[in-house]
Parts: C-alpha cells; sequence; structure tokens
C-alpha cells in the first residue's frame, strides 16, 4: 500500500498538522519509503495468532472512584492553568468555536 | 583526593558516607565540568542553585550520620523526566518553557534516596532519534573521536545527554529512557553501561509519554555497579502508573560478582547481519569466549522474525505517539501559534510550529496505520507480529539464561551521516528493539573499541524480572572485557 498526495493532505487534517502544499510532495515520498520497508511484514503468518495488547502478564488495578489528593488531586487551580499560553479567571482562552 | 569527579557513584557514596568528601565540594566540581563542557551541548537546563541547596542538605543529613542510599551523589536527569518547578522541555520547541507543578515518580524516588540534580539532559525531540539530532536545542557531540580525527561525532539517542554526560563526567550517573533501544545504543556509542529494565519495572508518571507500551525508564552509568545502584533507587511500584508491577526491588548491587559458571548463553544466529562490520562480529565472538571462558553453556539459539522487530516498531510507536501527541493542541501547556484564523488553525499552526520534522513525520505515520480502513492491516498486524516476537523469546528463555548480542549495528557516526534517510537512521535500533517489543530488560556494556578508537558495545538480554541475573552476567562481561579506556578531554 502506498499513499498519495491527496491520502497525506487528509492524514495531516486529521493530525492536525498544517503542511504547506510545496511539502506535500516531499512528504508523500518520505512516506512511502517508510510504508514500503514496513510492508515486509506481508511475509509473517499470523494466522490464528492474538494481537498483542500489553508486554505484562496482570489485571489492570481497579481503585476506588474518589477525588485523589497530592499532585494528581483537586483543588489546584492554579496549577491546572499554570502553564497554559492564556489564560483567565482560571479558564483556558480559545479563539470562538460556536457563533 | 584528586579529583571528586572521577569517583564512580559507588566510590563517591562511600567516600560521603565516610566524609572523606562532602556533597558540596562534589557538586560545585561537576558544576564545574558542566561550565568547561558546553562544546558538547549535554544539558538543556542546569539548575546550579538548586543543586547547591539540595547538597547542602545532604551535607547536613550525612554529618549526622543520616541519608539515602546515594545521599549526596550529583546526577543528571533526562528532560523527558516532568522535574517540578524546573523547564521540562522533552528536547521539543512545543515544551519549551513547560514547568511541570509536579514530579516524575522515577525522580522523585532519586530525590527520596538523596541524590542531588545537577539539571536536566538534551534529547533526541519526544525520544524519537537515534543520533541527537532531532533535539530543538542542537545535537548533543559526544566526547569520543575516531583517533587523529576531530569531526563532531553523534552520542547516540535519543538518551544522548545521559551517554555524553556520563562518559564525559558532567554527572556521577543520569537517568534516561528506551522505547527502541534509546538507553543501550547511546551506551554503546559512549563506552558507558546503559540498563533497560524489564516493561512495569520503572514508573512511567511523570515521564513525558512516546510510546506508552514501550517506553521504560533505566540509568546510564560508568560502571554496571553504578547502574546497578542507580535502578535499585530509580525502581519500584506506584499505583500512578497502572502498568508499574507491584514486586520487591532487590538489591541488585548484591548480584555483582556471583559466579556465572553453568549459566547457559543464548547466541541468536540472526543477529548475524549482512554487512555488520567485521569489527562488532568479532567483539560477539570475544564476548562468547570470555563467558565460556567463566564456565558458562554457550547455546545457539534461533530467532527468526528478529528482521521483523523494526517494522513492528515503526507501526507500533508512531501509532501510540500520534494518540499521545495530541494532548499539544496550544491550549493547556506548550507552545500557540501567533497567527490563526480559527481554532482548527490554532491546533494546527501552533503543533507544525512546535514539532520538529521527525516527530511531524511519525505523527502522520501514526495517525495512516490507526485511522478508518487502514488499522487492521498495519496496526492489528503489527501487534500480532510483535506477539509472535514474544513467542519466540518465551521459548528461547526455556533452554537460556541470558541472551549475548552486539549493542549497536555501527560505533559512532558523524553528524549528518544518516540524517537524510530516516530508514537508515531507524536501523541502529536493530539489535536494542526487539527487548522493547518483548518487554524484556536488556542492558550495554562496553566491551571494546574498533580500528578508529570508537568504543563498542555488547548487550545481555534477561528473562522478564530477572535483572538480578543480567547484572550477573554484565559484571562478568565488565570484568573480561577489562575496559577502561577514557575519551581525550578535547572539550575543556
Amino acid at each position: 500500500m502506498s499513499v498519495d498526495k491527496d491520502i497525506v493532505r487528509k492524514v495531516a487534517r486529521l493530525a492536525r498538522l498544517a503542511v504547506p502544499e510545496d511539502r506535500l510532495e516531499p512528504l508523500t515520498a518520505e512516506l512511502n519509503g517508510i510504508l514500503k520497508w514496513i510492508e515486509q511484514l506481508n511475509e509473517v503468518d499470523v494466522a490464528g495468532v492474538e494481537a498483542m495488547t500489553s508486554t505484562v502478564d496482570m489485571k489492570l488495578p481497579m481503585r476506588e472512584d474518589v477525588l485523589q489528593s497530592g499532585p494528581t488531586g483537586g483543588g489546584q487551580p492554579d496549577n491546572v492553568v499554570k502553564n497554559a499560553p492564556r489564560t483567565e479567571d482560571h479558564f483556558f482562552v480559545v479563539p470562538k468555536v460556536v457563533e | 583526593m584528586s579529583d571528586i569527579t572521577d569517583l564512580s557513584l559507588a566510590d563517591l557514596r562511600d567516600a560521603l558516607k565516610a566524609k572523606k568528601v562532602s556533597s558540596l565540594e562534589a557538586t560545585n566540581a561537576y558544576l564545574a565540568n558542566i561550565e568547561k563542557a558546553k562544546a558538547l551541548n549535554a544539558f538543556v537546563t542546569v539548575t546550579a542553585d538548586r543543586a547547591r541547596d539540595m547538597a547542602k542538605a545532604s551535607d547536613a543529613k550525612l554529618a549526622k550520620g543520616e541519608g539515602g542510599a546515594i545521599e549526596g551523589a550529583p546526577l543528571g536527569i533526562k528532560d523527558l523526566f516532568c522535574t517540578e518547578g524546573v523547564q521540562t522541555t522533552a528536547g521539543s520547541h512545543i515544551l519549551e518553557g513547560f514547568i511541570p507543578p509536579y514530579e516524575s515518580s522515577v525522580t522523585a524516588n532519586l530525590w527520596r534516596d538523596g541524590a542531588v540534580m545537577l539539571g536536566k539532559l538534551n534529547m533526541d525531540e519526544f525520544a524519537m532519534g537515534s543520533s541527537n539530532e532531532t533535539s530543538y536545542f542542537g545535537p548533543v557531540i559526544n566526547p569520543w573521536r575516531a583517533k587523529g580525527g576531530n569531526a563532531p561525532l553523534t552520542p547516540g539517542g535519543s538518551s544522548g545527554g545521559s551517554s555524553t554526560s556520563v562518559a564525559a563526567h558532567l554527572c556521577a550517573a543520569a537517568t534516561a529512557t528506551d522505547t527502541g533501544g534509546s538507553i543501550r545504543q547511546p551506551a554503546s556509542l559512549t563506552a558507558t553501561v546503559g540498563v533497560k529494565p524489564t516493561y512495569g519495572r520503572c514508573s512511567r508518571w511523570g515521564i513525558v509519554a512516546f510510546a506508552s507500551s514501550l517506553d521504560q525508564a533505566g540509568p546510564i552509568a560508568r560502571d554496571t555497579r553504578d547502574a546497578a545502584i542507580m535502578l535499585r533507587s530509580m525502581a519500584g511500584h506506584d499505583p500512578k502508573d497502572s502498568t508499574s508491577v507491584n514486586r520487591p526491588v532487590p538489591d541488585y548491587e548484591k548480584s555483582l560478582g556471583a559466579s556465572v559458571k553453568g549459566l547457559r548463553i543464548g547466541v541468536p544466529k540472526e543477529y548475524r547481519l549482512d554487512g555488520m562490520p567485521a569489527e562488532i562480529e568479532k567483539l560477539w565472538a570475544q564476548g562468547i569466549a570470555w563467558f565460556r571462558d567463566a564456565g558458562c553453556k554457550i547455546v545457539d539459539i534461533s530467532l527468526p522474525l528478529t528482521k521483523y522487530a523494526l517494522p513492528v516498531y515503526y507501526i507500533v510507536a508512531p501509532a501510540e505517539a500520534s494518540s499521545n501527541l495530541a494532548r499539544y493542541d496550544g491550549v493547556r501547556y506548550g507552545h500557540r501559534a501567533k497567527e490563526f484564523s480559527d481554532v482548527q488553525s490554532m491546533y494546527a499552526n501552533s503543533r507544525a510550529e512546535g514539532f520538529g520534522k521527525e516527530v511531524q513525520r511519525r505523527i502522520m505515520i501514526g495517525t495512516y496505520v490507526l485511522s478508518a480502513g487502514y488499522y487492521d492491516a498495519y496496526y492489528i498486524k503489527a501487534q500480532k507480529v510483535r506477539k509472535r516476537i514474544l513467542d519466540e523469546f518465551n521459548d528461547a528463555f526455556k533452554k537460556v539464561d541470558l541472551i549475548l548480542t552486539p549493542s549497536s549495528p555501527s560505533a559512532a557516526f558523524a553528524l549528518g551521516e544518516k540524517s537524510d534517510d530516516p530508514v537508515q537512521m531507524y536501523l541502529n535500533d536493530v539489535f536494542t528493539v526487539t527487548a522493547n517489543l518483548a518487554g524484556l530488560p536488556g542492558a550495554s556494556v562496553p566491551a571494546g573499541l574498533d580500528a578508529k578508537g570508537l568504543p563498542l558495545g555488547l548487550q545481555l538480554i534477561a528473562k522478564p524480572f530477572d535483572e538480578e541475573t543480567m547484572f550477573k552476567g554484565m559484571f562478568a562481561l565488565e570484568q573480561a572485557a577489562g575496559f577502561r579506556a577514557r575519551p581525550e578531554a578535547w572539550w575543556g
């Protein structure tokens, strides 16, 4: 399988990456180089094999559904917005989304 | 004391406990080395004031005969570990200026045990790279140079700041992370010891995520003993990481020096690559001979799917990365573009400006292989091949205790040499990536020099959570190799 300029444009949109029109051609070539190399996986017989999800054979731990304390806990709005490019009164400010 | 910074972590620890040196002296000596080594570009941020404060606090504890396992030891921290109040960039423009309000679990464990932070170490952007050239902050330079040459060489990647700063004695030891070989390949290229433990051994909480099913933290250190000391402090169960495994952390140092007689060492024939430098083949044969002489049983094994490990990796890792890196949207933290017309173009422009070329390439690959219509053909297929690779290792480990391979397919190469062809660069991880896919512990130990005088490492891979046998083997390898060479200090 290989990609063309249109697929690359679509994938860039899905990935929320602004790719200038003149970069699409070279990027298509780069991605096809990688995809062609990956294609050798078709040689491997995987009939009846279950797709792997984890290397560790363990059940995911459960915890009580309560507010945590410490760095992952609540009550720290200053910390939550501390690194945001633009905020107002503990809100993240973004361009208008709904007209 | 001639030079405190020439003491290994183990010797420094003992000298500190015996009050022969103070942590402040050691810290100041390292800060002076860092200041002189700017040409190596190993640090993104130097935290001199914090280091001195931590050192003084350690000295106060040591004076009372108190303190943790590595009280007062100055370390470098890869800039992928979140450090409270100290900029954490992941080598990316998109996180430039990001100051975490919390501490990663691994670094918190190190501070609990008394370590001192010298600063944050340069790395490939989001740990995606094998030469440190993808860092937004410029490449790290290897302290090693080819005999008679002065061309700048790569220290490997992605943990190039870690490998260089340990090799050049800019810190007593360093933290690193390994998703496809990012601890072991740089260790091999700089004559340092790098250990990637079993997946789940170190908490991933507070480490900027790349590919969550593959990422593991581990140390880069000057020798096997130092790596054992570091891993013991870094490792441990953490409820904040649901894949962190709840089992006790052994004292790995106790494994060192134990007899390796009778150990079964596996030698996989598929790791003999076409076009592999003869020197690497020779060093590997030498490694086999060392273990045989030590009374080990050498067992030829076969891992036929080895050649498919890298293609699997370049589906699974970009897929997970495209998902993990979706969080950088210019809203909650990180870079936001100045120019945009609406919220969608704000996302797209911020990400295009904030991420470098290789990161964008991998996000694109990951988004493509996860997109509707391609998911089964790429991602599910890769996860099935990955399962077969794991099964192959499980079968091999019924016959052997450790697997011995080269660590990297070449010695340190020149900056720019492989950066034009992504696939050529990816091949650097051909010997290391299998352990990530299968979640196994792996380590690189310096074993010799090539004809140009550049270091080469050998890799040991062990069964899950059998780091103790791995350390036993590493120590035996280190003793047999007797590697003592150091790079000439051309950087000042």
